[in-house]
């Protein structure tokens, strides 16, 4: 590993900065191969991209038009009949708003907490260390089908079914970040630490002022991964809430494909509304996300 | 990895000389200190995750019908669950939907990590596309394909048809129903792979090639004598990781199929969902949920054992 030790490793994954080509193509034979293998290239993106495509379609068409005979690739016309539909009948801005709620809530507390965790299980030495961090990292791959029925029965015993904090608080007792925590504080120099340590500060002055500072792309990782896992949810909003006014985005979907007749097209243009975001994140902050992926294994 | 480990155990030895008893102090004061650090989380962790284990235990050996009290039945809910064709038929779903997604992943995310880490003309725009649905949620991804594999109309009968084939059957017939979930998992699990494997493209030494080149070996040579080996660790932790994610797939087929048509696509966490949840027969909902979490730490053991090898190796 030649990367600076306080940095996510595996960044090698960054797809946003493209390393030069290794080495100048030689004569035609490989210059033909350039152009095959971009052909090629060109043809997979375009079918992996080919269905966000058709979602703005959709979205975009007027009602039906796409169901009509005949093979059609884009809109007669460009309507947006679909979104004013959409934000008329539905509560979409609500949902919309709980999406957020529920991301920002399970996003800080998450993060907040993971961190914490990390850094104990990193560099702070007690006993039963070991025990309770196999114990974490045992639960990381628990789906929520497993014990859902449980879950529910507890939710709706403390009183926060059809809450916000039903959502919440199941959803933040995630623990993948706590690995990457721990992962990202043990390359710390110790000089740093040990420094701070000599000039007297505590174990929490030094995590917030010293260690904290330096963990800013861990921050970042750790804050995006957990509000797009939150934002995409389904399973538990789906189960953990009742009334149409709180529902998330993704719940909000189903419910729009629920209806006697469902309008596709009104469902694509809602779809695109919880998938917009997500995307603008992600090219914004593409580095970050994909470091997260790389090193967690989760998406 | 290896220097954060050096210095891991370097830290564990015995620290500079130092007065006993304030050694000691500071030791005690640093434990308390980290289970402080740690209490918050292990309170979520207890209550939203290991209380529900016992619950679901709990009721997995009771009956629970209407609003009566649940009744104690033993193991009466697994021993329906052997004789129930519906969960063997789930079963058996979870695991064709897992062996054909999970080798059609490793393949194409390893293909595409290949043509993308050469030269190419606007690769960073490339891989950003390919890696887009990534963050696209499965009930929208599912969306899309219910408009796209629309049976009466929908663009992919069409285009089919347009081509001299006939239309099939998404929904109302199993194994194409079955294919269309498929399609859309892949879909949505092949940046994960691609970014993965371009990783560990990019920390294989050039110079193996230039050597590989210098000996006269073909570029099929080299990808399989030089590539895939190398790729090992990566190619082991993908397959633990992508069996998970297909053995727990739930928003795709959920919103796509909800199972059908007539359990054709019905999968365990799927099954689970609608006897808990649907059917209302919480404690045999309850057994699915067991055997589901058993499975699931069995995978989670090996990708643990898996990852620390792939440390050692990265």
């Amino acid at each position: 590993m030649t990367a600076p030790a306080h940095q996510l490793p595996a960044q090698a994954a960054t797809v946003a900065a493209p390393q030069r080509p290794r080495r100048r193509s030689r004569g035609t034979e490989s210059r033909r191969g350039i152009v095959w293998r971009t052909i090629v290239a060109v043809v997979v993106t375009a079918i992996v991209v080919f269905p966000l495509y058709w979602m703005l379609v959709v979205a975009f068409s007027p009602r039906g038009e796409i169901f009509e005979p005949g093979l059609r690739l884009w809109p007669s016309t460009f309507t947006l009949e679909n979104f004013e539909k959409i934000f008329d009948r539905y509560p979409v801005l609500g949902w919309f708003g709980n999406s957020l709620v529920i991301g920002v809530f399970v996003m800080v507390l998450t993060t907040a907490l993971n961190l914490l965790a990390g850094y104990a299980f990193a560099r702070l030495r007690f006993r039963g260390r070991t025990g309770i961090f196999l114990l974490t990292l045992s639960t990381m791959m628990i789906p929520v089908q497993a014990i859902m029925v449980a879950q529910f029965r507890l939710v709706v015993d403390i009183g926060v079914y059809g809450t916000y904090w039903g959502v919440i608080l199941p959803g933040a007792a995630a623990a993948f970040g706590i690995f990457l925590a721990r992962q990202f504080f043990l390359s710390i120099p110790d000089e740093l630490v040990e420094a701070a340590r000599l000039d007297g500060a505590g174990h929490l002055r030094i995590f917030l002022q010293i260690v904290l500072p330096l963990s800013r792309p861990l921050i970042a990782v750790l804050l995006l991964l957990t509000f797009l896992g939150s934002w995409n949810d389904f399973a538990w909003p789906l189960i953990a809430l009742k009334e149409n006014d709180l529902f998330t985005l993704p719940v909000g979907l189903l419910y729009l494909k629920g209806q006697t007749t469902p309008d596709y097209n009104a469902i694509m243009a809602m779809a695109l509304v919880s998938v917009l975001p997500m995307v603008l994140l992600f090219l914004f902050f593409q580095r970050y996300f994909v470091q997260g992926f790389a090193r967690s294994g989760i998406r | 990895m290896t220097t954060a480990a050096v210095r891991d155990g370097r830290r564990g030895g015995t620290p500079p000389a130092r007065p006993r008893a304030g050694a000691r102090r500071a030791r005690r004061r640093e434990g308390l200190v980290g289970w402080a650090f740690l209490a918050p989380n292990l309170v979520l962790m207890i209550g939203f995750l290991f209380v529900p284990i016992v619950v679901a235990v709990q009721l997995s050996l009771q009956e629970t019908r209407g609003f009566g009290d649940p009744e104690w039945v033993g193991l009466e809910n697994y021993r329906t669950m052997v004789e129930d064709p519906d969960f063997w038929r789930s079963l058996a779903n979870t695991v064709l939907f897992t062996a054909v997604t999970v080798p059609i992943e490793l393949a194409a995310g390893l293909g595409l990590a290949v043509l993308l880490n050469s030269a190419l003309p606007a690769r960073g725009l490339l891989r950003t596309l390919l890696v887009l649905p990534m963050v696209v949620s499965g009930v929208a991804s599912a969306m899309i394909a219910v408009i796209l594999f629309y049976e009466s109309n929908g663009l992919v009968n069409k285009v089919l048809e347009a081509v001299g084939l006939s239309r099939v059957a998404w929904q109302s017939e199993g194994a194409p129903a079955m294919l269309s979930v498929i399609l859309v998992a892949i879909w949505l699990r092949l940046g994960f792979n691609m970014v993965i494997y371009l990783a560990g493209l990019q920390s294989i030494e050039p110079e193996l090639y230039e050597a590989a080149r210098i000996d006269g070996a073909s570029k099929w040579q080299q990808l399989r004598l030089i590539t895939v080996p190398l790729l090992g660790p990566s190619t082991f932790f993908l397959l633990i990781m992508n069996v998970i994610a297909s053995f727990q797939v739930f928003d795709v087929i959920f919103v796509m199929t909800g199972g059908g048509p007539s359990g054709a696509t019905s999968v365990l966490v799927t099954y689970a969902y609608r006897n808990g949840f649907q059917i209302r027969e919480q404690g045999y909902g309850a057994a699915l949920g067991i055997v589901i979490l058993l499975i699931t730490l069995v995978f989670t053991f090996v990708q643990w054992r898996t990852s620390r090898t792939r440390d050692l190796a990265g």
